[in-house]
C-alpha cells in the first residue's frame, strides 16, 4: 500500500490550489462576449466556400473553374493546382484539397472566394469537376480482404517481416506485449474469446471548424482560427504555403470544443491561399454537414479478445488483435489502442497485436484518448465475463489483478506511482456500489487507462507594476485551463487568484507550445507555469536584497513576500510582491519569469466508472439511470473542473455506446451528416453524473497534477455494455446499442429460449 | 433579388436593418448587427446555440427569416444583463463552473430564462426537458441542470 505519509506532495498545505473561483474567461462567455472563431470580421472580408466530393472514391480527371470566376462577385477559386508538392505533409495535404483522387464523400476539390456567401454558393455549382468513380471501401473488415479496392496503389504494410510485395490497404501492423501467452492459457482454468465491433464516433464539438486569414503583398500571414493547436497550424500551414513561420502568425480565437478534432487543418490553408491570390481577407465556416463529412471523427474498429484466468481470478493470459480504420490515410489510433487495451493489469503473459488501416472515410483525428475506449471496450466486456463465470465480483476480480507502482505495463515501461487501485476501492466503498437495482436493469463496471503527455510548452509571467500578474500561456483553453493556471500561478507566488490574469497568447509572443491534447495542459503548461513563477520569485528575492543591501542568497519568498533569512533574519520589514513590482523600475527595470522546456513525467491516469441502465425489453432503448465516474486526478487544481471532464467523458461515453454511428450507404455517402439523425445525448437522456476525484499525486510534478481530460471517456462503453448485458441477458459486442440493435439481440435470445 | 427593410426591437432598443429574403435571423444578428452571442452550431434547429426569443417566444433563431422580425420584440444574450449585473442565470452557471467551453452556454441561458419565465419552479425532469433543444458536448449537462435549479431557487427567494 502506499505511503502516504511519505509523499511531499499530499502533504503540502494548498491555499489556492483546490479551490473553485469563477474562470477569468467566465464573463465573457455567459453574456456572448467571448469572441469563437466564426464572431469575427475584417474590413474588406470575403467568404470562403469549399466544393466537395459526393463521391467515395474516384479518379479526379479535371476541373472547370472557367464558369465560376466568370460570377460578378467571386474573386478567386483554389484547386489542388494553388498547392505545392509537398513530401512532408504528403497526406495533410492531400487531405485539405485532393490530387489524384477523391478518397472519401466530402474530400474538398476546390474553394471559392466571394463577396457574399450567396455569390460564393452559386460559384460552387458553377465548377466542373469530372470524376472517374472507382470502387469503395468502407468497412474495415472488408478493406484488409486481399482484392479489397486500393486507396493508395504504393501502401506496403510496414511492421511485417518479411515486407509484403503487393499494396494493401493496410499501414502498419502493431505487436505490443510479454511473457508466453500460450503458456499462460494452458495455465487457465476459464479462458472467455470474443469479437467485437465499434462504430466511428465523432468529436460532435458544438462549433464549426471557422477561420479569417489574411495574407498581405509582402508574404506576411495572419490568421484567426478555433484550434488545440496554434503553433501546430501555424506551421502546417506555412509548410503547405512555402512561407516563413515567423510571417504567420496565428491567434487561437475562443474554442467550442475540440476533444481531439481541433489539432489539424481543414480550413485554414485554404482561406491562407484564397486570401493570397485576393488580397483580401478571407473567412471560412464550416457547416455542421461538412464537419461530419469532412473533418475528422475516431476510427470504426473490429477486434477479438481472448483472456484466461484460474479459478480464483489470476489471469493468466490475455491476447487481443485489434483493426482499426482511421479514414482515408494512414494514422489510426490502433497503436494506442493495442497499448492501452490491458494496462490496468499487471500481466505476465500478454500480447496485442494492431492493424492501421484506411478506408474511403475521412481521415479521423484524435478523439480524447485516442484508440484507448475501443480497445478497453472490448476487454473490460471480456473480464466482465470472466468474473460471472468465475462468481467473483467484477471489482475484486480487477483488484486481484490491478497493475501498481513497479509493475511492468504491457506495453512495455514500468509503471510509476498510480492510482488504479485507489479508483476500485472508491468504487466499492461508494454508496452506489450496493444500491438496489429496479426491475430491467443491470450495473456495470470498467477500468479505464490513458497515458497523458508532456511536451513542448512556453509560459512567460509579467509582474505588473501594481503587483497583479499577467499569464501568457500558449495552450488554447478547452475547459478552464486559464483558471486552473491562475490558480498555479497564485499558489506559488503566495498572493491571491483574483491578482492572477491568463490569457492564450498568439504565435508571435511566446515559444513553441505543442497543441492542447493528451491531457497535457494542467500538467505541461502547469508545470511552467510553476516554473515561471519560481523564476519571477528569484528576481523578486533579488530585487529586495538590493534593496535591503544584502546577499540574495539572504532572502526567502514566503507567503508572498520577500523576507530575509538566516542571519538577517527578522533584521527587515518582509516586502509584499506588490512592494516590490512598485518600485521595479529603480531596482533594475520589469520583473517577469517565463520558462520554456520540454516537459514529462506525465503521471498515468486510471479511472473506475460505475453505471446502471434500464432496459426496455420491448423497445430494446437503453436508458442511463445511475452513473458513477471515479479518477485519479493526482491534485484536483479547480476540483469543478476536474468534475466537469469526468462528466464530460462520461456523457460522450453515452452517446458513443448507445447512439452514435456513422452511417453510410451503398454508395459510400454519409447518411447521417447532422445533429437529427446523429444523436448525441441531450439533456433528458441523462441522470446527474456523479463524480469522485481520487488524488494519488504524480511524482512528475510539483503538485501531484496529472492530466484528466481523457482517461474519463475510456471505460464508459464497456461499463454500459456491462450494464446493458446484465439487464437484458444478452452480451452486446457491437456499438453502438442502438434500440434496433438490442431488440434484435433480445428476440433472438427470446427465439433461442423458446426453442 | 431585392432587399427587404425591417424595423424591430432588439433587446429592447429600435433597431432598423436591410436583409436578403432569403437570410435567417441568426445571420443578420450575427454579420449585420454584429451581435455575435448567438452561435450556429448546425443552421437546422438541432443544437440550440442560436436560442433567442421572439416576442418572449423561444426559437431557434436559425430557424427563423430575418424578415419575420418586423414589429417583434427580440431578445438575445446580449441583452440578459442588466448594465453591470449578471442575471442570476449568468451567476450561477458562473459559480458552478456549469460551462467548459462555453460556446453551448449563451444559448442555454436564453433557453433556461425563457423557462423560469413560465415556470419559475421546475423540476430537475421538467429542467431536463425544457433544455433537451440545447446540445451540449462539453459538460454531460449536471452542471448545467444543477445552475439552473440553483437560480430558479433565488429567484423565487428574490
Ligand atoms: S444553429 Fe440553430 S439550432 Fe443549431
Ligand atoms: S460547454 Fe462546450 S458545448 Fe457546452
Amino acid at each position: 500500500m502506499l505511503d502516504k505519509t511519505k509523499d511531499p506532495v499530499a502533504e503540502r498545505d494548498f491555499k489556492v490550489v483546490g479551490t473553485r473561483p469563477v474562470r477569468p474567461d467566465g464573463v465573457d462567455k455567459v453574456t456572448g462576449r467571448a469572441r469563437f472563431g466564426a464572431d469575427i470580421s475584417a474590413p474588406g472580408m470575403l467568404v470562403g466556400k469549399v466544393k466537395r466530393s459526393p463521391h467515395a472514391h474516384a479518379k479526379l480527371v479535371s476541373i472547370d473553374t472557367e464558369k465560376a470566376l466568370a460570377l460578378p462577385g467571386v474573386k478567386a477559386v483554389v484547386t489542388r493546382d494553388d498547392f505545392a508538392e509537398n513530401k512532408k505533409q504528403c497526406d495533410v495535404l492531400r487531405n485539405i484539397m485532393a490530387r489524384e483522387k477523391v478518397l472519401y464523400d466530402g474530400h474538398a476539390v476546390a474553394a471559392v472566394a466571394a463577396t457574399s456567401a450567396t455569390v460564393a454558393r452559386k460559384a460552387l455549382k458553377l465548377i466542373e469537376v469530372e470524376y472517374d468513380v472507382l470502387p469503395h471501401v468502407i468497412d474495415v473488415d472488408e478493406a484488409m480482404k486481399p482484392g479489397a479496392p486500393l486507396l493508395h496503389d504504393d501502401m506496403i504494410t510496414k511492421g511485417v517481416d518479411p515486407e509484403p510485395e503487393t499494396a494493401s490497404n493496410i499501414a502498419q501492423r502493431y505487436e505490443f506485449g510479454h511473457g508466453d501467452v500460450e503458456k499462460g492459457f494452458a495455465e487457465a482454468d476459464v479462458v472467455v474469446e470474443r469479437d467485437f465491433k465499434t462504430a466511428a464516433a465523432h468529436q460532435g464539438y458544438i462549433e464549426p471548424h471557422a477561420c479569417l486569414a489574411s495574407f498581405t503583398p509582402d508574404g506576411q500571414g495572419e490568421l484567426w482560427c478555433c484550434t488545440q493547436g496554434h503553433y501546430a497550424i501555424r506551421g502546417f500551414c506555412a509548410d503547405l504555403l512555402g512561407m516563413d513561420i515567423s510571417k504567420l502568425r496565428v491567434t487561437a480565437s475562443e474554442i467550442g470544443g475540440g476533444f481531439g478534432g481541433k489539432t489539424t487543418v481543414f480550413l485554414e490553408p485554404l482561406a491562407l491561399a484564397l486570401s493570397r491570390k485576393t488580397g483580401r481577407p478571407v473567412k471560412m465556416v464550416m457547416s455542421r454537414e461538412e464537419v461530419f463529412r469532412a473533418s475528422g471523427p475516431t476510427a470504426s474498429t473490429s477486434s477479438r479478445v481472448k483472456v484466461g484466468a484460474t479459478k480464483d481470478g489470476k489471469i493468466t493470459a490475455g491476447e487481443a488483435e485489434f483493426r482499426y480504420q482511421g479514414g482515408a490515410f494512414k494514422g489510426s489510433p490502433v497503436q494506442f489502442g493495442a497499448m492501452c487495451a490491458f494496462a490496468c493489469y499487471a500481466l505476465e503473459n500478454v500480447k496485442t497485436v494492431g492493424y492501421d488501416v484506411v478506408t474511403n472515410r475521412p481521415k479521423q483525428a484524435a478523439y480524447r484518448a485516442p484508440g484507448a475506449p475501443m480497445a478497453a471496450f472490448a476487454v473490460e466486456s471480456v473480464i466482465e465475463e470472466l468474473a460471472v463465470e468465475l462468481s467473483i465480483d467484477p471489482v475484486e476480480l480487477r483488484l486481484i489483478n490491478a497493475a501498481e507502482e513497479g509493475d511492468q505495463s504491457s506495453f512495455g515501461p514500468t509503471f510509476p506511482r498510480i492510482g488504479l487501485v485507489e479508483t476500485l476501492e472508491a468504487t466499492k466503498a461508494h454508496e452506489h456500489f450496493s444500491a438496489p437495482l429496479g426491475p430491467n436493469q443491470g450495473r456495470g463496471i470498467a477500468s479505464g487507462y490513458w497515458f497523458n503527455f508532456g511536451g513542448a510548452t512556453s509560459v512567460s509571467l509579467n509582474i505588473q507594476p501594481d503587483g497583479t500578474v499577467a499569464l501568457a500561456v500558449g495552450t488554447p483553453d478547452i475547459g478552464g485551463s486559464r483558471a486552473s493556471m491562475s490558480l498555479m500561478a497564485a499558489e506559488e507566488l503566495g498572493i491571491a487568484y483574483e491578482k492572477v490574469k491568463a490569457i492564450v497568447a498568439d504565435t508571435a509572443s511566446l515559444g513553441y507550445n505543442e497543441v492542447s491534447h493528451g491531457s497535457r495542459v494542467t500538467f505541461a503548461s502547469g508545470l511552467a507555469t510553476i516554473e515561471a513563477a519560481r523564476n519571477a520569485k528569484k528576481i523578486l528575492c533579488a530585487r529586495a536584497a538590493k534593496m535591503w543591501e544584502i546577499p540574495e542568497e539572504a532572502v526567502e519568498w514566503v507567503d508572498g513576500h520577500a523576507r530575509p533569512a538566516g542571519a538577517n533574519a527578522g533584521d527587515f520589514e518582509p516586502m509584499s510582491l506588490a512592494d516590490i513590482a512598485k518600485v521595479a523600475e529603480q531596482t533594475g527595470g520589469p520583473i517577469s519569469g517565463h520558462q520554456e522546456h520540454n516537459a514529462s513525467g506525465a503521471g498515468a491516469s486510471f479511472a473506475t466508472h460505475m453505471v446502471d441502465v434500464e432496459v426496455d425489453p420491448e423497445t430494446g432503448r437503453a436508458h442511463v439511470v445511475r452513473y458513477t465516474a471515479v479518477q485519479d486526478a493526482g491534485k484536483a487544481i479547480h476540483p469543478s473542473y476536474v468534475e466537469g471532464q469526468f462528466q464530460g467523458g462520461a456523457a460522450q461515453g453515452v452517446g458513443w455506446a448507445l447512439n452514435e454511428e456513422y452511417i453510410y450507404n451503398d454508395d459510400g455517402r454519409l447518411e447521417n451528416p447532422g445533429f437529427l439523425d446523429y444523436r448525441i445525448p441531450v439533456c433528458s437522456d441523462l441522470p446527474m453524473l456523479d463524480t469522485v476525484i481520487v488524488e494519488v499525486p504524480n511524482p512528475g510534478h510539483p503538485y501531484g497534477v496529472r492530466g484528466v481530460g481523457e482517461t474519463g471517456i475510456v471505460p464508459p462503453m464497456a461499463a454500459i455494455a456491462n450494464a446493458v448485458s446484465a439487464a437484458a441477458g444478452v452480451r452486446m459486442t457491437e456499438l453502438p446499442m442502438s434500440p434496433p440493435k438490442l431488440l434484435k439481440a433480445i428476440n433472438a435470445k427470446k427465439a433461442n429460449g423458446s426453442a | 433579388m431585392s432587399q427587404i427593410h425591417v424595423s424591430t426591437t432588439l433587446n429592447g432598443d429600435p433597431v432598423e436593418y436591410l436583409c436578403e429574403p432569403d437570410e435567417t435571423l441568426l445571420d443578420v444578428l450575427r454579420d449585420r448587427l454584429g451581435l455575435t452571442g448567438s452561435k450556429e452550431g448546425c443552421g437546422s434547429g438541432d443544437c440550440g446555440a442560436c436560442s433567442v426569443t421572439v416576442d418572449g417566444r423561444l426559437v431557434c433563431s436559425c430557424l427563423v427569416l430575418g424578415a419575420e422580425a418586423q414589429d417583434r420584440e427580440i431578445e438575445t444574450i446580449e441583452g440578459v444583463a442588466q448594465g453591470e449585473n449578471l442575471h442570476p442565470l449568468q451567476q450561477k452557471i458562473l459559480d458552478h463552473a456549469a460551462l467548459q467551453c462555453g460556446v453551448c452556454t449563451p444559448g442555454f441561458i436564453v433557453a433556461a430564462k425563457a423557462l423560469l419565465e413560465r415556470n419559475p419552479d421546475p423540476s430537475e425532469t421538467e429542467v431536463r426537458y425544457w433544455l433537451a433543444g440545447n446540445l451540449c458536448r462539453c459538460t454531460g449537462y449536471d452542471k448545467i441542470v444543477r445552475a439552473v435549479m440553483d437560480a430558479a431557487q433565488e429567484m423565487r427567494g428574490a
